[in-house]
């Protein structure tokens, strides 16, 4: 109901204001059209989606391995926490200049940069999790010799399974606004120097189109991959009692 | 085949003082004593729970399969059972037997949290028989089961016994009846910090109830 009527009052509002920067959503509609049949929207997702992929697998590993390590012992905890906290506070926008400067505008450095910015936020998500591992299982484990690579996948991911899923959401909206930004100041594909292209010359209807396919790519990962996926793993919470 | 040296445990303020014993196979020891003295303490380390402490030795667990069964059923809740009896080597064929040995037949592809109390704790129990146990451990066993849930796993529990002579039990309990049905050797332990203050090796049926009553006066006299 509500999206509905925003479009509404959006067409409304542009076609009163009449003006080039805010066209209709027939206008941004036909851009959507024309870019798409070029071949240059795909192009341009696929690059950004690229990005965002390896950028978002490398941040959950790396943010995980901290967060664990972080989460079990107080020790290290207590040696890395000050770190954690000044790489949280950290602007985006400074780690990503400082990786163009030091490493040049390669592929490398973006993806470093968006990297460094996420796996604080991973890390911290995860070491709560790992904090609040139950002490029981962990003595369990111990009595019945677990291997490490047992504790790892069946006593710690099921437990942490909820964390992770939490680090997954917050991790993929905040992954893609920074690609965005990492793309508009140092490549020569993604969304995100098209919308730089698009600024320069003031073409809010192609901003809008590229903006709108990426959300509609974003929704459709959360869609076809994450709810299934947290379904699936959480199935073992809500089991029907057995008839004895 | 076990000998404990167990120097004593301090969490703030001292909970377990040293305890020096040597469990034999075929051992079936009931350990009593009044609530919050420290028995689960005391099993923990022997399981080697707490690996850290310095100065305790418990010589010869390395070369002995534990069970243990925890107060709670500690079964991985996202797991059935059978695949919760896999995890601690029994095969495909073994995870079946086990679970119509302790009366659970047809129950191994349920959750833990699916079943009841009882029926949880002899899963667990399952689960202990699975590693083929040298020395069993069993933390309370009875608590909280109704009285018919109880009786039923008493038999249960000593007809395992009885079918593995070779196999030693640390039971802690607070009931001395369970001591007459399950043990042949009981240990009493209290004092702050707490010490093994009887160490008895019971012959027959008489003897146990004398050792009892020695306990229960013993009991009421520390309190």
């Amino acid at each position: 109901m509500v999206l509905p009527s925003f479009v509404l009052l959006w067409a409304l509002m542009a076609w009163l204001i009449q003006s080039p920067l805010l066209p209709t959503p027939l206008e941004v509609l036909d851009t959507l059209i024309r870019e798409s049949a070029s071949g240059e929207l795909w192009h341009h997702l696929g690059a950004t989606l690229g990005r965002v992929v390896v950028a978002f697998i490398l941040a959950m590993l790396l943010g995980t391995a901290i967060g664990i390590t972080m989460g079990r012992s107080r020790t290290t905890n207590a040696l890395f926490d000050p770190l954690l906290v000044l790489m949280l506070n950290l602007p985006a926008l400074v780690t990503i200049i400082l990786m163009y400067v030091w490493f040049g505008l390669v592929e490398v450095a973006a993806v470093m940069a968006v990297v460094i910015n996420k796996v604080p936020n991973v890390a911290v998500t995860v070491r709560e999790g790992a904090r609040s591992l139950d002490y029981r299982l962990e003595e369990m484990a111990t009595v019945y010799d677990f291997t490490r690579w047992q504790r790892f996948r069946e006593v710690w991911v099921p437990q942490l399974f909820p964390y992770l899923m939490a680090a997954t959401r917050g991790g993929l909206a905040l992954i893609w606004k920074i690609v965005l930004v990492v793309e508009l100041l140092g490549r020569s594909s993604g969304v995100g120097f098209q919308l730089h292209m698009a600024f320069q010359v003031f073409d809010v209807a192609a901003i809008l189109a590229y903006s709108l396919a990426f959300i509609a790519v974003v929704q459709l990962i959360e869609l076809a991959a994450l709810q299934p996926l947290e379904r699936i793993a959480s199935r073992w919470r809500q089991p029907e009692a057995a008839h004895a | 085949m076990l000998e404990l040296r167990i120097a004593g445990r301090d969490f703030g303020q001292p909970v377990l003082g040293e305890i020096f014993a040597t469990i034999k196979r075929g051992d079936r020891i009931c350990l009593l004593g009044p609530s919050g003295i420290g028995k689960t303490t005391l099993l923990n380390a022997i399981a080697g729970l707490d690996k850290m402490v310095p100065g305790d030795a418990v010589i010869g667990r390395d070369k002995l399969r534990v069970g243990y069964l925890f107060q709670e059923h500690r079964l991985l809740p996202w797991r059935t059972l059978n695949a919760n009896l896999r995890l601690v080597g029994a095969s495909e064929g073994e995870a079946e037997n086990l679970l119509s040995q302790v009366g659970l037949s047809g129950y191994g592809q349920y959750l833990p949290d699916q079943l009841s109390l009882g029926m949880a704790r002899r899963a667990a129990l399952a689960r202990c028989l699975a590693v083929k146990p040298d020395l069993l451990l069993l933390d309370e066993p009875f608590a909280s089961l109704d009285p018919v849930m109880a009786g039923g796993l008493k038999t249960l529990i000593a007809g395992i016994l009885d079918s593995q002579p070779d196999m030693a039990m640390i039971c802690v309990t607070h009931d001395g009846a369970d001591a007459e049905i399950l043990a042949n050797r009981l240990w009493y332990l209290d004092g702050r910090p707490a010490r093994l203050q009887w160490d008895d090796v019971v012959g027959e049926p008489g003897l146990i109830d004398g050792l009892l009553g020695r306990l229960r006066g013993l009991d009421s006299a520390g309190s």
